[in-house]
């Protein structure tokens, strides 16, 4: 057996009375690739911010290379050969590629920086593990699988052995997420060992060796990938049987609701991100939009709401011309929002639940007596909707920050929904939630599409895509580049598309009704 | 929400002991006794009905520029410009009340005070406008905004106000005069005036607006989260402009009431007047609160005019008091020290009997995972 | 007036203008930079002044001319000093930046007035005697057209001023001390799981900018109002923050940006001599350097963009 590089023994971390970890106990071996799988809250990061000297235990042991090891910073897990590439990279965006892996570990000539020569070194790093990153060129400027490659690259100049990629898939392309595996694999080639965080069964039946599972800050089982099957994974992570489909009856197709042809959209600095883009959505169907972040989804989106002007020929909503409208309305067109960033668009976190229940409700004369508003009966209200969508909080008049996020998710289902909308649009609506208020967001959102609302699924999340959705229309770099049946298209295709290559097989693609697409004027 | 509640108070009285205390300190490096100056501030700010007169009367002012300020605030704008904005204020009202001396005074009060408000309005409403649509930072355009305003009003002063080549105007009007007869008589000649009470209603006005009218509602999700509210359909950048014209609108009034009722003219100055800052103070030891507002005017204007009294008395700088004010809202901006001291203490306290709720308090639980 | 000596009369009045601008807006790049917001600088100017003022008259009999410069090193360390408030405040206390700076810019003025009159018993210090004043550098001043120009009855503090900035950009932008410091300002999160040490970063980025406030606070005194009042400085500390934006914060920018303010400022005083300027009111060149700052501000104000998380509070995790 190769030699145990990482021993943690009986590793608690409390905050307050909560247990974010408790009575750890796992091994990492040199060359092997370890997975640590668990659902979103479970404690993965919280016990890898303590292995990367971020956080400290409340109590047990942590062994490197057999010795017995307290770090008070990152800097003596780095020294340890620690080397941690976090979900949301800590990069420096101003700087080059160079400035972000020399900082901290500068090489210098007589007081000042020598660039040149650490040039020379860094790139010879990047040649031996194949990472492909240009070391002159400004974080903000990279691709995300640049930066990440770029992050591998800082943990190997500080001399790391293991290797801790916190869910490293989440933002890459199905190409990048294979061009991932392969440094993994050199990376243990050369003796490393690899910690791969993620909820991702495929990937850690892909690529590691063994999986530690871990429910509610718990180690519930270390087992070998190669003998365990998916399906055993998914029950122990969630600790109950999943059923990994929903039930859907065949969709019943009414009049389009929202019909854009040749839509544009230009971001905050005016570049046009969205190009000529066509897309119908019919009442009682949910078409979802699948593709990379970054290939303008967001500026669709906000174009959608009102909250970004765009040009196009035509724009409706139940027959309106949408085209210059304000997110007001858009609201008063009967058009709902679930947005991917609850807590700076969905809500004012500050204020209390009754206050967000009540949200665009402030223009509404009901909500209004003497010509102020009408707290009584705004709080009733709210009362109402909190019991109707079961949200989970001592009263309505505490503020919405207090919630956990799956309920402000739920708080803002209940907005939207209790408005009666037409058309929903949602926007990775089940982003950073666990199990249980994933399967409540779905179901609802299914349950507006069997009333014979329109629906609008735009997620990042494919497996999410293909469960839902009726239709399927890719986006890459601003265009609708196909459409896809769900129930005939392969993941593998679906990644290709999303990538932006065509996909052969016609069958996969068959399910499509924009109708007359007509070809691009540029 | 209980506890925040006791925040609001528990952050300025530490503030307020800690300023004085400070104060205090510092008259004993220089040696002068702070004991007896602190009551002869005391006798000076509130020792009989004459120097209550000219504490109120030295408040009002303050009451408006701090609600000003608060309304800006609470939507997320740090308006610098109230100096500047009372400055013009002051200015447009005795301008008004001089060129229309024959009007009666139920037209002439009224109109002097809305061309003080409207004349705040269009300074802070141009930093509105520049935030709005350019951008700019309100903080520097504010201040710019301030040293333009005096320049130009002492300019205005002197060129078209002032007799011969004096460096301040005639004398406002009569029937302009916000002071009485009746109220000198009651205060025993101090600058005490009607707009006193005008500046209490005008506290608990916008204290109704803030908490329950519409636009109220507007300018607080504006002010915490300016995305969510464009979503929720309201129009980010009316409402940058509607508060900043507000915010200007009422520190205009407190120069306009400055001009009609403590001063009855308008003097070349080379500084920007105090009442602008002191009203930023002001605001912030409220913590925005309309309504804390006035307690906190009390002080700040009851440490001033009882300064000048503890100079008198003991020879002591009255400039100590402008120390004593900065050093109060040092502390109140540094809350979290506050809050984290006094925590501290009552953790201890408590930890014996709920060791769980005592975690709880001190740790700021953040996502855990 | 020839053109030679009105040229001459506007560099070295541009020059004294800009110093005491550029040495403050240094200081603010340096703050910003490590990601502390500083609209105090007008106080720390102010004490700056102050301390410079006090210096130069307790001790100019001694030390004559040396007295000069050893009195803006005093207003420097004063500054660094005083500025010590604003870091606790913002760094250790999570003071809102803004709220702090505007302590610093009230306290400033009412403590400096204070102490005047506890020593000189009046609300300003006596006139200094010994100043700054201009100062014709041998060799170069026979230069033709560029030697009378430039560097005769000159400057020395606009000068100084500029080496400074440029040892600053090199101190910022070509040393580890310097990558270090903006990285504190960009992502103070990234660079705390680098091993570096946030706190003290801003910390140094916040002393820097009391010092080198302070400095231009002491030049002020020393080559410009002459004396110590509540009107010393009246927003070149204001001022001096536009020029930090208007050069990007950059160092260099800073320079470029101050030189600009104070042609502007020169032109007020050598106006009278320049044919289309005479016929303006005073007025116009009182408010025109903030004219034009507000005018700079709304047209560069959305190009140029200050460091990510400068104005943010750090927040170690436990």
């Amino acid at each position: 057996m190769a030699q145990v590089l990482v021993s943690m023994q009986h590793i608690t971390k409390r905050f307050g009375d909560f247990y974010a970890n408790q009575d750890v106990n796992l091994s990492v071996h040199a060359g092997e690739v370890l997975a640590l799988l668990g659902e979103n809250g479970a404690g993965k990061s919280t016990l890898m911010s303590i292995l990367s000297g971020l956080r400290q235990p409340t109590s047990g042991t942590l062994m490197i290379k057999g010795q017995p090891v307290s770090f008070r910073s990152p800097r003596d897990a780095t020294l340890a050969g620690i080397g941690m590439v976090h979900q949301h990279f800590m990069l420096v965006q101003a700087f080059t590629g160079l400035e972000n892996v020399l900082l901290g570990d500068e090489l210098v000539h007589h007081g000042v920086l020598a660039e040149k020569r650490a040039q020379t070194r860094i790139q010879a790093l990047a040649d031996t593990y194949h990472l492909n990153v240009n070391l002159n060129q400004r974080v903000a400027e990279m691709s995300v699988g640049m930066q990440q490659r770029l992050e591998i690259l800082k943990t190997l100049y500080r001399n790391a052995d293991i290797v801790i990629l916190d869910e490293p898939t989440a933002v890459l392309t199905p190409q990048e997420i294979t061009s991932l595996m392969e440094i993994i694999h050199q990376l243990t080639q050369e003796g490393k060992a690899v910690i791969f965080i993620s909820h991702k069964l495929s990937e850690i039946k892909a690529i590691a060796d063994q999986c530690v599972v871990i429910r509610h800050g718990q180690v519930i089982q270390t087992l070998a990938v190669n003998t365990t099957d998916e399906s055993t994974l998914a029950d122990l992570m969630v600790g109950r049987h999943v059923s990994r489909s929903l039930a859907k009856p065949a969709p019943q197709l009414g009049t389009v609701s929202l019909a854009l042809r040749h839509l544009s959209v230009k971001d905050h600095r005016g570049i046009e991100r969205v190009h000529q883009l066509d897309l119908d959505v019919s009442e009682g169907e949910i078409v979802g939009v699948a593709g990379i972040d970054g290939n303008g989804q967001s500026e669709l989106l906000s174009a959608l709401t009102g909250m970004l002007p765009a040009s196009a020929d035509q724009f409706t909503l139940n027959g309106q011309d949408m085209r210059h409208r304000s997110p007001r309305q858009f609201t008063q067109q009967g058009q709902a929002y679930i947005p991917e960033d609850r807590q700076t668009v969905g809500l004012i976190l500050p204020f209390t639940l009754a206050e967000n229940l009540m949200g665009q409700g402030f223009m509404a004369a009901q909500n209004y007596r003497f010509g102020l508003l009408n707290y009584p009966l705004i709080r009733a209200k709210a009362r109402q909707l909190i019991q109707k969508f079961d949200i989970r909080t001592v009263s309505e008049q505490v503020p919405a920050a207090s919630l956990s996020g799956g309920n402000q998710q739920k708080l803002i289902i209940a907005r939207e929904l209790s408005r009666h909308p037409n058309l929903l649009i949602a926007a990775n609506p089940t982003r950073g939630l666990d199990v249980g208020a994933i399967e409540y967001v779905h179901q609802s959102i299914l349950d507006q599409r069997n009333q014979g609302k329109a629906v609008l699924l735009v997620s990042f999340e494919l497996d999410e895509i293909l469960q839902l959705a009726d239709r399927i229309v890719v986006m890459h770099d601003g265009e609708i580049i196909g459409a896809a049946n769900p129930a005939k298209i392969t993941r593998q295709e679906l990644g290709l598309l999303m990538a932006g290559s065509p996909v052969e097989r016609p069958e996969a693609q068959s399910y499509v009704t924009v109708s007359e697409r007509s070809p691009r004027s540029k | 929400m209980k506890t925040a509640r006791l925040w609001n108070i528990w952050i300025p009285t530490f503030a307020i002991l800690a300023g004085l205390l400070i104060g205090a300190f510092i008259m004993v490096i220089f040696g002068y006794n702070p004991v007896d100056n602190y009551l002869s501030m005391f006798q000076g700010a509130f020792g009989d009905i004459n120097s209550w007169g000219a504490t109120l009367s030295d408040m009002t002012p303050l009451i408006f520029t701090a609600l000003g300020f608060s309304i800006a605030d609470s939507a997320g704008f740090f308006n610098i410009g109230s100096p500047g904005q009372a400055l013009v204020g002051w200015l447009a009202a005795v301008w008004f009340a001089l060129a229309n001396s024959s009007l009666p005074g139920w037209l002439l009060i009224p109109g002097a005070l809305l061309m003080g408000g409207v004349a705040g309005a269009l300074l802070s409403g141009l930093a509105g406008v520049l935030r709005a649509y350019f951008g700019t930072n309100e903080v520097i355009s504010t201040i710019m905004l301030n040293y333009v305003a005096l320049y130009v009003v002492n300019y205005l002063v002197q060129t078209q106000l002032a007799i011969h080549h004096n460096d301040y105007s005639k004398t406002i009007p009569a029937a302009a005069r916000l002071r009485t007869p009746f109220l000198e008589q009651l205060t025993r000649n101090s600058t005490f005036s009607y707009g006193f009470f005008m500046a209490l209603a005008a506290a608990i006005i916008i204290f109704i607006v803030m908490r329950f009218s519409r636009i109220g509602f507007e300018i607080r999700a504006v002010g915490l989260n300016p995305t969510g509210a464009a979503y929720l359909g309201i129009n980010s950048k009316a409402v940058i402009i509607r508060s900043m014209a507000l915010s200007g609108f009422l520190s205009g009034l407190g120069g306009a009431i400055n001009g009609l009722g403590n001063y009855e003219n308008i003097t070349v100055s080379s500084a920007l007047p105090t009442i602008g800052f002191n009203g930023m103070a002001v605001s912030l030891l409220a913590g925005g609160n309309p309504l804390g507002i006035l307690p906190a005017a009390l002080l700040f204007s009851g440490l001033s005019i009882g300064g000048l009294n503890m100079s008198v008395v003991s020879n002591t700088p009255p400039e100590i008091v402008n120390v004593i004010i900065p050093t109060i809202i040092f502390f109140v901006g540094c809350n979290y020290a506050i809050r984290y001291l006094l925590n501290h203490q009552i953790w201890r306290k408590r930890a014996a009997d709920h060791p769980a709720e005592a975690a709880q308090t001190t740790t700021f639980k953040r996502e855990v995972d | 007036m020839s053109t030679i000596i009105l040229l001459m009369t506007i560099v070295s009045t541009t020059l004294i203008y800009a110093a005491p601008l550029m040495f403050a807006a240094l200081g603010g790049t340096f703050s910003e930079r490590g990601g502390i917001v500083n609209v105090g600088l007008e106080g720390i100017m102010v004490v700056g002044a102050f301390s410079g003022a006090v210096f130069n008259l307790s001790f100019a009999k001694v030390l004559g001319p040396n007295a000069l410069w050893l009195a803006i090193l005093v207003g420097g360390l004063a500054g660094g000093g005083f500025s010590l408030l604003h870091a606790v405040a913002t760094i250790n206390f999570r003071s809102d930046h803004i709220i702090s700076g505007t302590v610093l810019n009230m306290l400033a003025p009412a403590l400096c007035i204070f102490l005047t009159r506890v020593l000189y018993n009046q609300g300003q210090t006596p006139s200094l005697s010994v100043s700054l004043g201009t100062t014709t550098v041998p060799g170069l001043s026979q230069l033709p057209v560029l030697g009378p120009v430039f560097f005769t009855k000159t400057s020395p503090s606009g000068y100084f001023a500029i080496g400074v900035g440029i040892l600053c950009w090199l101190l910022l932008y070509r040393t580890r001390f310097g990558l270090r410091l903006r990285s504190v300002g960009e992502n103070p999160e990234a660079a705390a799981t680098l091993g570096i040490n946030v706190v003290a970063l801003r910390y140094s980025g916040v002393i820097l900018s009391g010092l080198l406030g302070g400095m231009g606070g002491a030049i002020m005194a020393e080559s410009i109002t002459l004396n110590f009042s509540a009107t010393t400085i009246v927003g070149q500390g204001f001022m001096a923050l536009a020029v930090m934006i208007f050069g990007k914060w950059n160092p260099l920018g800073a320079i470029g940006a101050s030189l600009f303010f104070g042609l502007a400022q020169s032109l007020a005083i050598v106006g009278d001599y320049i044919p289309v300027l005479s016929h303006l009111n005073q007025v116009w060149f009182q408010i025109a350097p903030y004219l034009i700052t507000l005018v700079v501000l709304v047209l560069f104000f959305g190009q140029s963009t200050a460091p990510a998380a400068d104005g943010s509070t750090y927040i170690k995790s436990k």
